[in-house]
């Protein structure tokens, strides 16, 4: 009786006790959504374009964090290196599509899905080797971001909104909002479209699948970049953001795999469902929960809706 | 009226399996409407029509793949609004598709033993020890396979991978599969399809043969109009969902309103 | 020429269905048991038994777990290294409980507990397909390994939160514990590798294999012969984790003597699944051979450079060790996506034809 009381009635009111707390929750819940959903988009891009799950998204996040930092540390200054940076993700792109995804050009999707994994443990590797170990600084001053907190007065108490994550919220609806137009209304987007459907019937049509996957990853590579800005002035830059990124996973299952809006929805749901349950319910079952509660969100939604909330349900044609 | 048991053997002649007023949607598409007619035991049936006539939606209404939205399907002397795949196997229904469904990553022996998996019984703890009693049921169903390989003449790509045999070989590896479950009614979708004329012969031939042999009874789609007409006993016409003819092959050939489907003239 | 089948005539179904039908196939698995059960304890250092052949069955076990689910029944599954820890944790709680019941009793029963609990976490894919369900294995890992750290039931309260493995033994000679011997420890993990590696043989080459393979090639096609698809998918998620679990508790028990929870976290399981890939999925020898390049490529990277005269740093190791299984995955896809077994079974079709080209 106690333990149903604890689970089902004191959270909330706990939640109705002190709503200035609520508040504070709620809006870390949705910068962290809105984060997470950063991080789903550069899955939903490549995903979208090439029917490809790339693994290595996460670990993109992080190379482009570091690259950006490591240059800085180098006497490069901030815009040069942020600059240089966007370089360095295009040259992956370029990379990636020759090494990886030309020689697999015809495989069955699982396939490439596994061979993002090695191209994962290879950066992991290689960011490692370069960059050291160590958790770095986001240079966000240098960049312009701003710092510190507003502070709203409410319900009887303060709730503090840092600017960094006002900015991360805007910066992060601008990318989505340029991200959907692009794919709805321009040619290039178009293309991208036509190639996730089918890979033979885009050729056949006269794109060229060589220069969409660049522009693809590319994409994915600045969304990771921005990501890694984001959450590196939130934290700091280390490779644990690697296992952050497997978050998204929640997320996409959440919003689907090839929704823009969704990743965003999905995000939101994710980050404040998490930020609740680990305050409020986290203090009952012991510290740590947001390790696993998203993946168990994510499955009791997939239990109810195979096709995750905004994913097209799939008619099998026999 | 005494209730029938699905085991109860059907008399040639009667019908084995009927459908009534089946209706199938898929979201706003309206795939069959009001559809109904019945296949006897032991014979030959063929259902032909119009590209997306909704013929290969029918099969997979009878095999349980569809649930349609209303109608009833009655095997056996089982009344049901809707079949379920295993059911249907379990039921002694067998099935070729238009794209051979075929299991890539094994080969064609394999492929045609799984076909016996509902009739293999011994259980997990005797697959585990495998000598012994698994074994002499694994050599007991070989045998049952090895007659359908020699019906179909195969025996020499018994142990190559499905994936690499050419498209009429596959087309007979899955025939076999089916066979292999000694199934009252057999339904072929589409299984002339691809071949030249030298294979639909064969593929005729066994066909009749299976029909004549085992006494299975068959339903099959074409759209080879000459096979059609000497295969089949009794022929069913489907276009835009819809039945248009049901008769003997000679009646519904002369049926205007089926002329008139396949001509594209408006109705 | 050495490999020629021709003169090995067979006159029954069952010789036909043999799991090895052609003699030399035979021949090398009995030269194989041989020396990995007589020359290698024989004359094999220390440093070989207890660093490279323990670890690399007991890795080659998990990894046969895995490829039945993931390779045969095309499940894939990232809980690996959860299950794994089901298993050690189990195996310790019941030793704890019952010491004087023989180790290895509870070494086979903890790999029952991780076969409930795989089955739990499997419950899902009766809806979820393909790449959906990976992601609840994922919550299957998170989860398990959120508790091997914070419930401190797991590590019978040991502060440190790790355990530590008591002695115990097999007719009077101690296998497990700081007084086991290497020699020793090796035959109880060959004994058990070898004996779970038949019974899997055997499972996957009867109806049981079968059918997990018409699961994976096309599932619609396999429920309409009549397989029923949740019972034979939990039956992939049972055993697979029976042996996962079996695999977890032989690490902590006969290899490393003892475990902190972070053993057993998502690592581990792309750990093993690296291996199952590269080896070759659905194929039993494939996982030994996934299992030896994956986990003998870093003692290489590690012990050979210097005595090039290259040295390097032990972190570098660890860096260019991922750089390179990150890079083979990749050449391995591209180059044979069937992995190593694969490349062995051409290397075979050579050899039946050798010296002639074909």
């Amino acid at each position: 009786m106690d333990t149903l009381y604890k689970i089902f009635i004191d959270p909330f009111m706990q939640m109705g006790a002190a709503p200035d707390l609520l508040v504070q929750t709620l809006w870390e819940g949705l910068v962290a959504g809105v984060l997470y959903a950063l991080i789903a988009l550069g899955f939903v891009l490549i995903f979208k374009a090439s029917g490809i799950f790339n693994f290595a998204q996460g670990i993109m996040v992080v190379f482009a964090a570091l690259t950006l930092v490591g240059l800085y540390e180098h006497g490069v200054p901030a815009y040069v290196a942020l600059g240089l940076t966007i370089a360095v993700m295009f040259g992956l792109a370029v990379a990636v599509e020759r090494l990886m995804l030309r020689p697999l050009v015809n495989q069955p999707d699982i396939i490439l899905f596994m061979a993002t994994f090695g191209l994962t443990y290879f950066l992991i590797g290689f960011g490692e080797l370069v960059f050291g170990g160590e958790p770095k600084i986001m240079i966000a001053e240098q960049l312009g971001l701003p710092r510190g907190a507003i502070d709203i007065k409410m319900a009887g108490g303060f709730v503090a909104l840092q600017k960094i994550d006002i900015a991360a919220a805007i910066i992060a609806s601008i990318m989505v909002t340029a991200l959907a137009l692009f794919f709805q209304k321009t040619r290039i987007g178009r293309a991208l479209r036509a190639v996730a459907d089918s890979h033979k019937a885009a050729l056949s049509v006269g794109i060229s699948l060589e220069q969409i996957w660049v522009i693809v990853w590319f994409a994915a590579g600045l969304v990771a970049l921005t990501t890694g800005i984001m959450w590196g002035a939130r934290s700091q830059v280390s490779f644990a953001l690697e296992i952050i990124a497997l978050k998204a996973l929640p997320v996409l299952i959440l919003g689907g795999f090839t929704s823009i809006p969704g990743a965003i929805i999905g995000g939101v749901i994710i980050g404040v469902g998490e930020k609740l349950g680990e305050f409020y319910w986290g203090p009952l079952l012991g510290s740590g929960i947001e390790s696993w509660l998203a993946y168990v969100i994510a499955l009791i939604f997939l239990l109810f809706r195979p096709q995750g909330l905004f994913g097209e349900r799939l008619i099998e044609r026999i | 009226m005494r209730a029938m048991d699905a085991r109860q053997t059907t008399a040639a002649g009667e019908a084995l399996l009927s459908v009534e007023n089946v209706s199938l949607s898929f979201g706003g598409v309206r795939a069959i409407s009001d559809v109904s007619f019945d296949i006897r035991k032991g014979e030959i049936r063929a259902i032909i029509g119009p590209n997306g006539a909704g013929k290969t939606s029918m099969l997979n209404v009878i095999n349980g793949f569809y649930s349609p939205q209303r109608g009833r399907i009655t095997f056996k002397g089982k009344t049901r609004s809707k079949m379920r795949p295993h059911e249907a196997a379990e039921g002694g229904i067998a099935r070729t598709f238009q794209n051979v469904a075929l299991f890539r990553g094994m080969t064609a022996l394999d492929n045609i033993m799984t076909g016996r998996t509902l009739k293999m019984r011994r259980g997990f703890g005797w697959q585990l020890l495998r000598y012994g009693p698994a074994m002499a049921e694994e050599v007991e169903h070989r045998r049952k396979v090895e007659e359908i390989i020699d019906f179909l003449k195969i025996q020499e790509i018994r142990r190559i991978p499905v994936g690499r045999l050419a498209y009429g070989l596959q087309k007979r590896v899955e025939l076999g599969r089916a066979l292999a479950m000694e199934p009252d009614l057999l339904l072929l979708d589409e299984p002339m399809a691809g071949m030249n004329l030298e294979e639909k012969e064969d593929m005729s031939r066994y066909v009749l043969d299976v029909n004549d042999h085992f006494g299975t009874t068959i339903a099959l789609i074409e759209h080879d109009m000459g096979v059609v007409m000497d295969l089949s006993d009794r022929v069913v016409v489907l276009d835009h969902g819809i039945k248009i003819a049901d008769g003997t092959p000679s009646e519904v050939k002369n049926n205007q309103g089926v002329i008139d489907a396949y001509l594209g003239v408006a109705h | 020429m050495l490999y020629r089948e021709t003169g090995q005539f067979k006159t029954s179904y069952s010789a036909d269905m043999a799991v090895m039908p052609i003699l030399q196939d035979r021949v090398g698995i009995a030269v194989i048991l041989f020396i990995a059960a007589v020359i290698i304890p024989y004359f094999g250092s220390g440093f070989l038994i207890q660093a490279v052949m323990i670890p690399f069955l007991i890795f080659s076990l998990a990894a046969i777990g895995l490829n039945l689910l993931t390779g045969y029944t095309g499940l894939l599954s990232l809980g690996t290294g959860a299950f794994m820890g089901v298993g050690a944790y189990a195996c310790y709680k019941l030793t704890t409980w019952f010491p004087g019941v023989n180790i290895l009793i509870w070494v086979i029963a903890s790999g029952f507990f991780s076969a409930a609990v795989g089955v739990l976490f499997g419950i899902p894919s009766l809806r979820i397909k393909g790449f959906y369900l990976a992601v609840a294995t994922l919550a299957a890992q998170f989860f398990l390994s959120w508790c091997f750290i914070r419930l401190p039931w797991f590590y019978n309260y040991n502060a440190s939160g790790a355990i530590e493995v008591p002695t115990r033994t097999l007719a009077g000679i101690p296998i497990t514990g700081a007084t086991a011997t290497d020699t020793t420890r090796y035959y109880v993990v060959l004994a058990i590798v070898v004996a779970m590696t038949w019974l899997a043989s055997n499972l996957v080459h009867g109806r049981i294999g079968r059918m997990w393979m018409a699961v994976r090639d096309m599932d619609l096609a396999a429920e309409l012969i009549g397989i029923r698809l949740l019972p034979t998918k939990l039956l992939a998620f049972a055993v697979s984790s029976f042996y996962c679990g079996v695999a977890g508790a032989l690490l902590v028990f006969l290899w490393y003597g003892g475990a902190e929870p972070s053993v057993f976290d998502v690592n581990l399981s792309f750990f093993i699944l690296f291996m199952v890939i590269i080896g070759g999925l659905g194929s039993l020898t494939g996982s030994f051979f996934g299992a030896a390049l994956i986990f003998i490529l870093p003692i290489v990277l590690r012990y050979i450079p210097p005595k090039f005269g290259m040295p390097i740093q032990a972190s570098m190791v660890e860096h260019i060790q991922f750089m390179v299984i990150g890079a083979l995955i990749i050449v391995f896809l591209i180059v044979e996506p069937n992995g190593l077994a694969r490349l062995w079974q051409i290397g075979k079709q050579k050899l039946r034809v050798w010296p002639f080209p074909y």
